[in-house]
């Protein structure tokens, strides 16, 4: 566990962290990318097929993993409908508590009762390790209960593209308050977004904002605003160096106060109009050689919102993003086709709903283009599509009141998610996870030999000795509990359908399926045999004997299904 | 050369009679005490084992001779002509007609029969009967690991987490055909590892890649297979392992051939692994086990036929790559059939059947007493077990893996009588009498009457009959035998008793002993 003392200037030891790192192409040896069809179905409504492989394709990509309650919920939904569903948000969670108090490890935070919430109290001193794990428990917690909404998923997007690192800004609270931000505007205006974030206590820490001033101009802000968060690096993203000079003078001023640091330990952000460079901003072509009049006393704060108009006002800025949720949801390579039919009038509908992203979603979501099969399978899943998807799809859990299990619960996904490359709250770098950004591998960063191997020791975990929770507890998934949801447990044809469909990004050929099926029958060949074990298992609750028959078929099934290269697709 | 180290199962694992005298204490050969020491802890021997799925007729695969009317009367919708059988030389039983394969094996000591193997309380269900098998436990008990399983985790602690490593660096086991079973299930995890499809066996070796569908998916897809390739655990000590073998006999284009194939190449490649599961699958032969108009052909037959060249490849293969001493193959199945046979042309599941065990360094022969038949049984009469398939088990780990009694009770919960199945095999049949088809006489014991087979001679010969006391009872045949002959027997006045039917010449001497 990572401990610091706090002290304000340390952040300014921080200067150089934030430096993007190209990840490494990844070169394999035996493979070579087939390059890509093009789907002719565009951004008009989709109009074929709804059946279940469709609803799946469209949970798969909006949720981590798929349950049989997600299915039911939009079965008897078009496909508009379901879209829509999955837009409404949910209730908020309630905040992180204090969950590590420990007293046989002598870990008892002085400020925090257990089981209080923390997100209101100073800065813990030491107490920030303990409560910034706190806080990434409880993110893994809200993408476990998800409802069936996009609402989750959404908050992972916007904490990929527009990040901070929760170990580097080492304040929970304000860790805390900017996902609590990426969750209000999820779905809300990107602009507004942009602006909050902006002016958000983390992100002024993260990217030293409240460092910057006209004395000592500090550009990481301004830059990574044009950069990472808004215009990108597309090929007509024609921002200058002095473009991203002058953002960071327009930024100068804002800065966060610290008066209450040692008393609520809220920190809020002002406008301080000494630290403000009153010279007028001069802006390349790319923005039309836009000039930004600087102002004295208070009204330099109003400069920040004619740099957001000015970058508003750019097409790349819909463009940019409608590029990046067309990675996360549809699939990461873009071809001047697609550019042309799907991110042109996308974009198009971005800026003329006023940057609304509700609108965006609907139409990429309900498109045909999104829908068309050729998508389906096409992107690998992330860890947590992985693993929380496996959890949410076998119903993994325990039940209990006690809170350091329930934390012990939640750290043991966080950390062998963090194994595999994604650390919740904590991305590698302010250009998010390299799987979303980096040519040409993208989502093949998720797989490595090492990652591979994880993700199969996971499954069989979950299948055998049980998923590791702590030293004494370890779960494994309720097989018989699960098949109970699935509408075709007893015939092992619909059984296999239907747990493929779940688990699978496309669904296997008939000698995979004929392989599966007879590890379920143990190399028998009347599907009978199967029906008949598990219809005696359901006549005879509690006779272990039954259960066992059951089990002991399941247990290689989902073993060799998990370790399927289909099982890492969504 | 016949190679012999033992001296880790001297002291102790010679409680069935007759093992010691067979054993010997014979030079190990050129070994250096070093090797000697060595292979005290590590043998490099290799059990194979082959999973006969869906409950193998015993009763069609060993045939007791002396049961044929009862069966006959039983099993008539199944019931094989036994002009066709292939007749084991020293014993009242006969191979169905597909096994002519190990009917040779037999004969030269390398197929040894165990009858009537099964458990008390039956269980009837193919789950359960296979798990009970794999599992090693009683019938009514609920065990979630495997006796191989158990046993390699016992000999081999710290797996997975501390394996590969500088000591052991080949999987423990590998099982082919489809995902792990529960045979290889530790305490703790799978100790096998699964190639759960000969392809991609192939694929590891000869870098092939499977096919992927031509679509965004697919290209992901094959990428995500090359990584776990790469990945698997024990990929490059297996794929070296059958690089090193250039070149194999020809095996049979069946599932089970193509699982010994590996087999056989990765023995030959120097793994040190000791236990391999390969599976045949097919055996719930409710109905069509055979065509009506030919009993001797249908599912079974194809069946028999698949594990008998695939087992004739594999010993052919074996003795090509120089590893035939270190191998013994075992067959087992999760029950046998029902006695009474169904109108459909099959038979139900039943209980008890007979065991293969092969390999240069079985013991041979037929160990048990043929299944007694009555001509009245009904649906629900099962055969009884003669031979608990954890003495099996035991004396597999305790005679062939070096397994001392206390760990052969971890592996098996309890400790069971042996069974002697490893012997010195370099002897031929030394029994003056006989190798099989030369004299046969069956049914024995005699009914009314019997048909007596006989092989070719070189010379003019004869047929008697005689008593205990060496009286000449009665003279059946007399001339020269130019090719196969049978002749009826009538014994009806025939005095209940034991007799010889003996075929004599200058150089002939066949002794057939019947009873009547």
């Amino acid at each position: 566990m990572k401990t610091k003392d706090y002290h304000p200037e340390n952040y300014q030891d921080l200067l150089a962290k934030y430096r993007k790192v190209k990840a490494k192409v990844l070169e394999v040896e035996g493979f070579d990318s087939t390059s890509r069809q093009n789907i002719a179905a565009g951004l008009e409504p989709y109009a074929g097929e709804w059946g279940k492989l469709h609803q799946a394709h469209l949970l798969k990509r909006t949720m981590f993993g798929v349950t049989t309650s997600d299915l039911q919920a939009i079965a008897g939904l078009s496909m508009d409908a379901a879209v829509d569903s999955l837009l409404i948000k949910g209730v908020a969670p309630d905040p992180p508590v204090n969950d590590y108090n420990d007293s046989a490890d002598g870990i008892i935070d002085p400020e925090i009762e257990f089981g209080e919430t923390w997100i209101l109290s100073a800065h813990g001193g030491d107490f920030e390790g303990p409560r910034t794990i706190s806080l990434k428990n409880w993110l893994v917690k809200n993408f476990i209960n998800q409802s069936t909404s996009l609402e989750e998923k959404m908050i992972f997007f916007w904490h990929n593209l527009l990040p901070i690192q929760t170990w580097d800004v080492f304040y929970s609270k304000l860790c805390y308050q900017y996902f609590d931000m990426l969750r209000m505007n999820c779905f809300g205006n990107f602009k507004t977004l942009i602006r909050e974030l902006t002016l958000n206590p983390a992100m002024l820490l993260y990217l030293n904002g409240t460092f910057n001033n006209k004395e000592a101009p500090d550009e990481n802000y301004g830059r990574e605003l044009q950069e990472l968060f808004c215009i990108g690096k597309g090929p007509d993203a024609g921002f200058t160096e002095s473009d991203v000079q002058a953002a960071a003078r327009i930024l100068t001023g804002w800065v966060i106060d610290w008066s209450k640091f040692y008393d609520s330990g809220e920190l809020n952000v002002f406008f301080y109009p000494p630290y403000h460079d009153e010279s007028t901003k001069e802006f390349s072509s790319f923005y039309g050689n836009k000039q930004i009049e600087g102002k004295s006393g208070d009204a330099g704060a109003e400069e920040l919102d004619e740099l957001l108009d000015m970058i508003f006002s750019n097409d790349e800025t819909a463009l940019y993003i409608c590029r990046r949720l067309y990675k996360f949801f549809v699939y990461n390579d873009i071809t001047s086709e697609t550019e042309q039919n799907i991110i042109v009038p996308l974009a198009q509908t971005f800026r003329s709903g006023g940057y609304e992203i509700k609108p965006v979603l609907e139409q990429l979501l309900k498109s045909a283009h999104f829908h068309d099969s050729a998508n389906h399978g096409a992107l690998i899943k992330n860890p947590s599509e992985f693993l929380i998807g496996l959890w949410r799809t076998f119903g993994m859990g325990i039940e209990s009141e006690d809170l350091n299990l329930l934390s012990d619960q939640h750290s043991s996904i966080l950390w062998q998610m963090a194994n595999m490359g994604l650390e919740v709250g904590d991305p590698p770098s302010v250009s998010g996870w390299p799987a979303y950004y980096q040519e040409p591998s993208f989502d093949k960063y998720w797989i490595t030999t090492d990652t591979v191997t994880n993700r199969a020791l996971l499954g069989d975990s979950m299948v055998y000795w049980g998923y590791w929770i702590n030293s004494d507890l370890q779960i494994p998934a309720d097989f018989i509990a699960f098949l109970k949801t699935l509408e075709n447990a007893a015939d092992p044809n619909l059984m296999l359908e239907e747990i493929s469909l779940l688990l699978l990004g496309i669904q296997l050929d008939t000698t995979s399926m004929n392989n599966l099926k007879a590890i379920l029958l143990s190399g028998q060949q009347t599907d009978s045999y199967w029906t008949i074990a598990w219809n005696q298992m359901l006549e005879n609750p509690g006779d272990t004997e039954y259960e066992m028959v059951v089990l002991n078929r399941l247990r290689p099934t989902f073993q060799h299904l998990l370790q399927l290269g289909e099982a890492q697709l969504m | 050369m016949k190679r012999r180290s033992f001296i880790r199962h001297v002291g102790h694992s010679l409680a069935a009679p007759g093992i010691l005298g067979a054993m010997g204490f014979r030079s190990p050969g050129s070994k250096t005490l070093s090797d000697l020491l060595r292979m005290a802890t590590d043998t490099d021997r290799v059990l194979v084992m082959i999973y006969l799925e869906g409950g193998n007729d015993g009763l069609n695969t060993v045939v007791p001779l002396d049961q044929l009317s009862a069966l006959n009367k039983v099993r008539p919708h199944v019931i094989l002509p036994d002009e066709r059988l292939h007749f084991l030389a020293n014993s009242q039983s006969a191979l169905h007609p597909s096994l002519d394969g190990l009917q040779s094996l037999y004969n030269e000591n390398r197929l040894q029969v165990v009858q009537n193997v099964g458990y008390p309380e039956q269980n009837y269900s193919h789950f359960r009967s296979t798990d009970i098998w794999m599992s090693g436990s009683d019938s009514n008990e609920l065990i979630n690991s495997g006796w191989s399983g158990r046993y390699l985790s016992d000999q081999f602690p710290g797996y997975p987490d501390d394996f590969p490593n500088d000591s052991f660096t080949d999987p423990l086991s590998v099982e082919l055909g489809y995902g792990s079973s529960l045979l290889f299930q530790g305490p703790q995890s799978s100790m096998s590892m699964v190639i759960s499809d000969p392809n991609f066996f192939y694929e590891l070796v000869d870098n092939e890649e499977r096919e992927v569908p031509d679509t965004l998916a697919g290209d992901k897809l094959k990428y995500i297979r090359i990584i776990e390739k790469q990945s698997q655990q024990y990929g490059q000590v297996v794929k070296a392992a059958a690089e090193k073998v250039k070149s194999q006999a020809d095996y049979p284009q069946t599932f089970l051939a193509q699982q010994l194939k590996i087999v056989s190449r990765l023995i030959a490649g120097g793994l040190r692994t000791p236990m391999y599961l390969v599976r045949l699958g097919g055996f719930d032969t409710h109905d069509a086990q055979v065509e009506s108009s030919d009993h001797t052909t249908g599912e079974h037959a194809e069946l028999l036929t698949e594990l008998n060249d695939g087992i004739m490849a594999f010993m052919k293969d074996l003795e090509q790559q120089g590893t035939e001493d270190r191998v013994v193959g075992m067959t087992f199945s999760e029950f046998g059939r029902r006695i009474v046979s169904n109108a459909s042309l099959g038979t139900d599941h039943g209980a008890a059947a007979p065991m293969f065990f092969f390999g240069n360094s079985v013991k041979g022969g037929v160990t048990g007493t043929n299944p007694i038949i009555s001509s009245s049984a009904s649906y629900d009469d099962n055969l009884e077990m003669e031979f608990d398939f954890r003495q099996a088990y035991a004396s597999i780990l305790q005679q062939w893996l070096g397994a001392n009694e206390s760990e052969s009770q971890s592996a098996l919960f309890n400790d069971f009588e042996q069974i002697a199945l490893i012997g010195d095999s370099t002897e031929v049949l030394s029994s003056p009498q006989l190798t099989s088809n030369e004299l046969f006489v069956y049914p024995n014991p005699v009914a009314d009457y019997s048909t007596i087979k006989m092989a070719p001679t070189k010379e003019e010969v004869r047929l008697d009959v005689m008593d205990m006391q060496g009286r000449r009872v009665e003279t059946l045949y007399q001339g020269e035998i130019t090719k196969p002959h049978e002749i009826k027997w009538n014994t009806t006045f025939l005095q209940k008793g034991r007799y010889f039917v003996i075929l004599t010449g200058n150089q002939t001497n066949r002794v057939f002993s019947v009873v009547k």
